[in-house]
């Protein structure tokens, strides 16, 4: 009896099966069809021209290809974006949102979860080019931040605190925080970090807060008042012995990581940071940087993580925004991504399991001498749980943001 | 003449309601969240949290007096600096000379300037690069605090630099009057020297209508946003751009926090021009005694001289930070400490006009559409009240500068809460609209004394000729006035060019003009974008001033009297 009911199923599974695969063809061939027209506001950081003329690259392409119009509005901080969608979703404004989709990762991601801010679940997993994402071995692009993404953000790009020397000024680079910290002591001045709440400068919080805290495995958790103090106690201890030594002495921080990379440029510090890997050898190509420069990370491994594109709940173009989404997927739109020249974002892609000619795309990308191959990256450590940034932010301006110097 | 007794002056309501109108409902939409209540985000209930929540905000009495200290100091220093060279050089070959140069700057908008002014002095900065590493030995930039400085040096550099071009070329039209020359001769005659007889003769003359300016000069000034995010501190900020951040802060409570905050920022305005008030009270006693003592400074050689450095100190800091916007432009690679650009591409500045493209047609549109608006209910109100011969009012005049003299902050916050509750914010309708705001005060400043100046006999001449009222305004006040009336046309232009934070809050990020782009960009990384956009800023303006002086010798090219002359 229940040997004829499993095969009875088999049997119904086999039929289905094909089918199953049809009818996604024709639910994105419906998604094509409802998308020709719309525009779609890409809400995505706009302070790197590089990844701005490739976000209009793109844009002139789904135009072309789907007739569907890409409007990026450049924004300085995703907060913003994040504050406008609730403030729409306070006045009762259900559709017809000003945000189509939006450029997001880790606590913006999770501030619009909980706030119930994004689309249904699963459509990420939806789309035609999302067989091709490496789930395997790169947990990050379900998991962001440790907030599962149930398919309600789609990945577009890896990301890794990489740091940035001028090879011609300093041979050899330190090569964990101790020796950072000794560097910034022989060498005053020389080294910076953005200052939080800056993405960047509050991953270089992270990476120390990971690197140091007593018990690393709590930051997976959501964060807990009881611990905060013995948890941030030895970062904290680690940049009061910092901050003296840092450029301006810490009176003054640059703005973003952008500004560092001009002020490595500038000769006005040693090492810079980034969260992209291929960011240097961009830099060098463009003549941002000088050909000198090379890329080191730190023993026992740095923050990783990756970036995805989220849709919002009212947004009145979600066919478009899904099909601009597929498209930044794609493995021609991930490989000119890692191209130095144009962006050198790593791809989410597996790129072993590409067909043959999407994988020699890759194969055939130089990403130049200032780029560390992907085994010496080191290991990723992973990103707190999003509940401690804001904690880890609020406690680092109490003790060095608002002190007037 | 045909009277118009009973009707209601529509012109004069109409512009007092345009005026006031969003400013009242905009304070009082910053007010009501202030304490607490916010229905349209679901904060029901008037409390004095939002207050309790800003005063425990760690940073915030520095961030106050940042706010209050810099935009004092700059707007004091800005028309001691003004006044001090008037008295020193005025009608003389130098004056002419500088007025030539200081006009133009008053076209550039405060971010290009500011992004210029960073260029030129920071420690990797132009200055430095000139004199490295041969005379300083700095092979690379010292670690110098010298731009985002705690104390906000630098941002008070900035702002005199901008606010110096603009009370002078105030206090130049103050100026523009009769018998002025006899009153310098007659101080000379009396045996006082050329400085005394400017301060203790024609400065009590003139000042009244240098006042409102400056008062307006400081409530900018000490509630700047786009200067600050480029120059000005960052632990903490000051207090105008910190409540930006707040605005825009994921949690929404905090928008009660930043509307009690914008209160904050109006009382610390206030105070500031209440402290300017009492300084110009000791001001005028002081001048007023020495009057009697009746002592004439008559050796005022070296005072001339040194009243004179100051002024050159700015347009020589203004010329070099414009300069340096052009070279960085085409800058593709300038490592330090070269002096002049290692590798000149003019490829990406062509590709980033190119990209501009959007930006710079919704700054155009705002700032012809503004302009005109502005312009043409300037004249609808002049030609009104010239007709009802109600040549001077001063409490429609003080509706009129109304949102100059207060924060833009201050009631920016609510209009924003009224647009999103109407459904209009972000719209380009909705950012014209605050534009002109602040756009119509300045073509009203611009426009009413030449119109005022306009000899009445032409009208009356043609009046009794039996032409109509609209036949006189278009076919002989128009003509006469085109000049002025073009020159409105452009300072309307520069204005609505440098509103950065109406476009910002009002838009909603999804109105990108030059300046937001190029505030966003300058504090950002890249130079050669940053100088891009800021050069795209500064010739917006610059187009119109050129245009408006050009266009009417074309017009009038067989009109002797009406070409300019010299």
């Amino acid at each position: 009896m229940i040997r004829t009911i499993t095969i009875r199923l088999a049997l119904l599974v086999a039929m289905l099966v094909p089918g199953a695969v049809h009818g996604q063809e024709a639910e994105w061939q419906s998604v094509l069809n409802a998308a020709r027209g719309q525009t779609v506001y890409f809400h995505a950081w706009g302070g790197e021209p590089r990844i701005n003329a490739y976000i209009q690259w793109a844009a002139r392409e789904v135009e072309r290809d789907h007739g569907v119009r890409v409007v990026h509005v450049k924004v300085s901080d995703t907060a913003n974006v994040v504050s406008q969608v609730l403030a729409e979703k306070s006045v009762g404004k259900a559709t017809g949102g000003s945000v189509d989709l939006v450029w997001i990762n880790g606590e913006n991601f999770a501030s619009m979860k909980t706030n119930e801010l994004l689309a249904e679940p699963g459509w990420a997993t939806t789309l035609p080019n999302w067989d091709y994402v490496d789930v395997e071995n790169k947990p990050t692009v379900v998991m962001d931040f440790t907030v599962p993404t149930d398919g309600q953000e789609s990945p577009w790009g890896m990301a890794k605190l990489v740091f940035i020397h001028d090879g011609a000024r300093l041979a050899e680079p330190p090569a964990s925080l101790e020796e950072l910290l000794d560097f910034a002591k022989a060498n005053p001045g020389r080294f910076a970090y953005p200052q939080p709440p800056n993405f960047f400068g509050t991953t270089f919080l992270k990476q120390v807060l990971v690197s140091l805290a007593p018990d690393a495995s709590a930051l997976e958790n959501p964060y807990d008042m009881t611990i905060a103090a013995e948890t941030f106690g030895p970062l904290f201890g680690y940049l009061d012995e910092l901050h003296p030594h840092l450029w301006r002495r810490g009176k003054a921080f640059p703005k973003d990581a952008s500004q560092m990379r001009q002020l490595l440029a500038d000769g006005e510090l040693d090492i810079a940071f980034s969260f992209n890997p291929g960011d240097a050898a961009g830099a060098i190509a463009n003549g941002e940087l000088p050909p000198s420069v090379r890329t080191f990370v730190l023993d026992g491994g740095t923050i990783g993580n990756t970036h995805f594109v989220a849709l919002p709940f009212n947004s009145s173009s979600q066919e478009g925004a899904k099909i601009f989404a597929n498209f930044l997927l794609s493995p021609m739109a991930q490989t000119r991504k890692q191209e130095p020249e144009i962006w050198g974002d790593p791809t989410v892609l597996n790129v072993g399991a590409l067909p043959a000619h999407e994988k020699a795309l890759f194969e055939a990308l130089d990403l130049g001498a200032a780029t560390l191959k992907p085994e010496n990256l080191g290991p990723v450590l992973p990103e707190p749980h999003p509940s401690w940034v804001g904690a880890l932010e609020e406690a680092w301006k109490d003790r060095y943001g608002a002190s007037g110097g | 003449m045909i009277r118009q007794g009973g009707k209601p002056d529509v012109p004069s309501v109409l512009i007092a309601l345009l005026m006031a109108g969003p400013v009242v409902a905009g304070l009082a939409g910053t007010a009501l969240p202030a304490f607490g209540y916010l229905p349209v985000l679901g904060f029901e209930t008037f409390s004095l949290q939002p207050f309790q929540a800003l005063f425990a905000e760690p940073g915030l009495a520095t961030s106050a007096w940042i706010s209050f200290s810099t935009g004092l100091v700059a707007s004091v220093l800005s028309l001691a600096i003004v006044l001090v060279f008037m008295a020193g050089w005025y009608g003389t070959r130098t004056f002419g000379r500088v007025s030539r140069f200081l006009s133009p700057i008053l076209s550039i908008p405060h971010a290009a300037a500011a992004i210029g002014l960073a260029f030129l002095i920071a420690p990797s900065g132009f200055f430095v690069r000139l004199l490295s590493p041969w005379m300083t030995g700095w092979d690379r930039p010292p670690d110098l605090l010298i731009l985002n400085d705690p104390d906000g040096f630098a941002m008070t550099l900035g702002l005199v630099a901008k606010e110096v071009p603009f009370l002078f070329l105030m206090t130049l039209a103050a100026m523009n009057r009769p018998h002025l020359g006899a009153y310098f001769k007659a101080g000379a005659t009396l045996g006082y020297g050329r400085m005394a007889t400017f301060f203790l003769i024609i400065l009590p003359q003139i000042y009244p209508l240098v006042r409102l300016p400056m008062l307006a000069v400081i409530a900018y000034a000490t509630s700047v946003v786009d200067v600050a995010e480029i120059l000005g501190p960052t632990t903490p900020r000051p207090l105008a751009p910190q409540l930006i951040v707040w605005m825009n802060d994921p949690d929404l409570s905090m928008r009660l926090m930043a509307s009690a905050g914008a209160l904050l920022q109006l009382t610390i305005s206030a105070l500031a021009i209440t402290f300017y008030l009492v300084l110009e009270k000791f001001a005028g006693i002081a001048f007023k005694s020495s009057a009697l003592t009746g002592k004439r400074f008559r050796q005022d050689r070296n005072g001339q001289i040194a009243s004179l450095l100051p002024m050159l100190l700015i347009l020589v800091l203004m010329a070099l930070s414009t300069g340096l916007l052009v070279l960085w432009s085409v800058a593709k690679s300038w490592w330090f400490p070269a002096a002049f650009p290692q590798v000149l591409s003019i490829d990406r500045a062509v590709n980033a006009v190119l990209m501009a493209g959007p930006a710079l047609s919704a700054t155009l549109t705002l700032a012809l559409l503004s302009g005109v608006f502005a312009t043409a209910l300037t004249l609808w109100l002049l030609e009104a009240r010239g007709f009802r011969k109600k040549r001077d009012s001063k409490k429609l005049k003080m509706l009129i500068f109304l949102p100059l003299l207060l924060p833009q902050i201050g009631f920016l916050f609510g209009l924003q809460m009224l647009f999103l509750a109407t459904g209009l914010g972000g719209t380009l309708t909705s950012v014209l609209l605050s534009h002109l705001i602040f756009v119509f005060p300045y073509a009203f400043l611009a426009l009413s004394d030449p119109w005022n100046r306009l000899d009445p006999r032409y009208e009356k001449a043609a009046a009794s000729l039996g032409i109509s009222r609209s036949m006189i305004f278009w076919k002989i006040q128009l003509p006469l006035l085109l000049r002025p009336v073009l020159v409105t046309l452009a300072v309307c232009i520069a204005i609505s060019v440098g509103q950065y934070l109406p476009t910002l809050m009002i838009g909603g990020g999804r109105i990108e003009t030059v300046t937001t782009e190029s505030v966003a960009l300058a504090s950002g990384g890249n130079r050669q974008y940053a100088a891009l956009y800021g050069l795209l800023q500064l010739l917006v303006p610059l187009a119109g001033f050129t245009l408006a002086a050009l266009i009417p010798n074309l017009v009038h090219r067989n009109r002797s009297a009406l070409q300019m002359r010299g």
